[in-house]
């Protein structure tokens, strides 16, 4: 569905996005835009809407008001003679294709095996012939560090190696933009480092675009080419990682940064 | 009146020679319950809200009233509107709905103890609609209720005794039948008693079995 993808295009592009839960208004007309290959940190505090930006990417949640564009073509809407009228299940298939995910909280489907975990879609969503998706599927799983775990059940790993399935399922896809929706938060802290270790590596061969909600900001120096502090459901600053983190200009961040940098 | 021997080994076959009649009969309805319910647990989850309440309204009614009445309705009343089944048809069909209001709870329960996260991952992997529940949700969700399953199996099988309303002649009315032309009814109910025994029983020893096993499958408690 990427219809004339127009160099220098965004990726992806919100325009005025705002999403109410009930009476909680999450974000306020958010504008942000995605380039082909960027890498984007959300950082702020709960609440600030970070998680709930990726979510109406994946499809997994609808913005109340505002568009959100992927390559340049509505994705919770439908051009039908110049207007834009909600997407039904089909439009949102054809674009949800060229995003991946991966969560909190993993989501490894805990009746497959590690190999099927991996291999399932790219069979049944993408056609991929079952032997070469499984043979995709080990390649990645020996790049995140499980090869010897593939017949293994989700249940029997430990959660960093489970999360490092579920970034190996979701990248194994070959989305354009790849979300992470702080992928280390249900985490022990000793298992967080080799999590972020397989991002950083996958960052850097890959040229998906990224997007990173986190509170690792050591690890958001390292992957993001910018860093976005949101607040109160608005982008209150953003900039590269120098900028945002070593010289940050409202006092909101400043405060952030402070009780973060305490903290960890 | 004491228990004679001689007359319990003479009927014994002619009582056991209707196991069959029996055991299909269980299993063609049971049959119907699980695809029924099955169907039920979709409709009742529809999004089109019509649909929805008039399925929430049938299961309440089927639930709500006995059987026999059911039975009876199907059998002797829809033929006065053009309906006319074969006591078999009608019989496994009325007991086959009855429990498939009960088997689409156990359904629906399954499927909501499955986590959002799972219908977010398969979103997340743009699986379709049909292969998210045919891979994703359905193969967690029936495991767990298998045992609970397999206990409607055995209640089912106790009811086909209501079928001699209609004329079936299942284990109950081979027994009267007997009964009634030696006058002894002792041994042949006892006997009737027995056979329910002796297939339920060892159905809910294997109903056990699957319990533990889907208690362990996917490597639960082995980390």
């Amino acid at each position: 569905m990427t219809k004339n993808p127009v160099q220098n295009q965004p990726l992806v592009k919100y325009e005025k996005v705002s999403k109410k839960f009930d009476n909680l208004e999450v974000l306020k007309g958010l504008d942000l835009e995605i380039n082909q290959g960027e890498r984007v940190a959300l950082i702020g505090p709960s609440g600030s809407g970070k998680t709930t930006i990726i979510r109406m990417l994946m499809t997994l949640e609808e913005p109340t008001s505002g568009v959100i564009k992927v390559d340049g073509n509505p994705l919770w809407h439908k051009e039908v003679n110049g207007k834009l009228v909600p997407a039904d299940e089909n439009h949102l298939r054809k674009i949800r294709g060229d995003i991946g995910m991966v969560f909190q909280q993993f989501n490894l489907f805990p009746h497959m095996t590690i190999l099927r975990n991996v291999t399932e879609a790219q069979v049944h969503v993408k056609g991929t012939p079952n032997d070469e998706a499984e043979k995709r599927a080990i390649t990645m799983l020996e790049k995140v560090g499980l090869g010897e775990k593939i017949d293994a059940y989700p249940l029997q790993l430990s959660g960093g190696q489970q999360q490092r399935v579920a970034i190996a399922r979701a990248v194994v896809m070959q989305p354009k933009i790849m979300l992470f929706d702080e992928v280390t938060s249900a985490l022990d802290p000793e298992l967080v480092g080799e999590v972020l270790e397989v991002i950083k590596e996958i960052a850097k061969e890959s040229d998906m675009a990224m997007i990173l909600v986190t509170h690792e900001m050591d690890f958001a120096r390292d992957v993001a080419d910018r860093i976005v502090f949101l607040h109160g459901g608005l982008i209150e600053e953003q900039g590269s990682p120098k900028e945002i983190l070593e010289n940050p200009q409202s006092p909101r961040l400043q405060s952030f940064l402070k009780r973060f940098l305490s903290t960890t | 009146m004491s228990w004679n021997w001689e007359f319990a080994l003479k009927v014994f076959p002619e009582i056991f020679n209707v196991i069959w009649l029996v055991i299909g009969i269980t299993f063609g309805a049971y049959a119907v319950a699980l695809v029924f319910g099955l169907i039920l647990t979709f409709a009742r989850r529809s999004s089109f809200k019509p649909l929805s309440w008039t399925v929430y309204g049938f299961i309440e009614f089927i639930r709500s009233t006995p059987p026999l009445v059911q039975l009876f309705f199907v059998y002797f009343a829809l033929p006065l509107i053009g309906i006319s089944l074969n006591k078999y048809v009608a019989g496994i069909l009325t007991l086959g709905i009855h429990y498939s209001t009960y088997v689409s709870e156990v359904y629906r329960s399954g499927i909501d103890s499955i986590e959002k996260g799972q219908w977010e991952a398969a979103k997340a992997l743009n699986f379709t609609k049909s292969q998210t529940w045919s891979k994703v949700i359905l193969p967690q969700a029936i495991p767990p209720v298998i045992p609970m399953l397999g206990n409607y199996l055995i209640v089912l099988f106790k009811e086909t005794p209501l079928l001699m309303a209609i004329g079936v002649v299942e284990f109950l009315q081979k027994a009267f039948l007997i009964g009634a032309d030696h006058f002894k009814y002792l041994e042949p109910l006892t006997i009737v008693g027995l056979l329910f025994l002796l297939l339920s029983y060892p159905s809910a020893l294997l109903i056990n079995r699957l319990e533990k096993w889907s208690n362990q499958a996917y490597g639960k408690g082995s980390r």
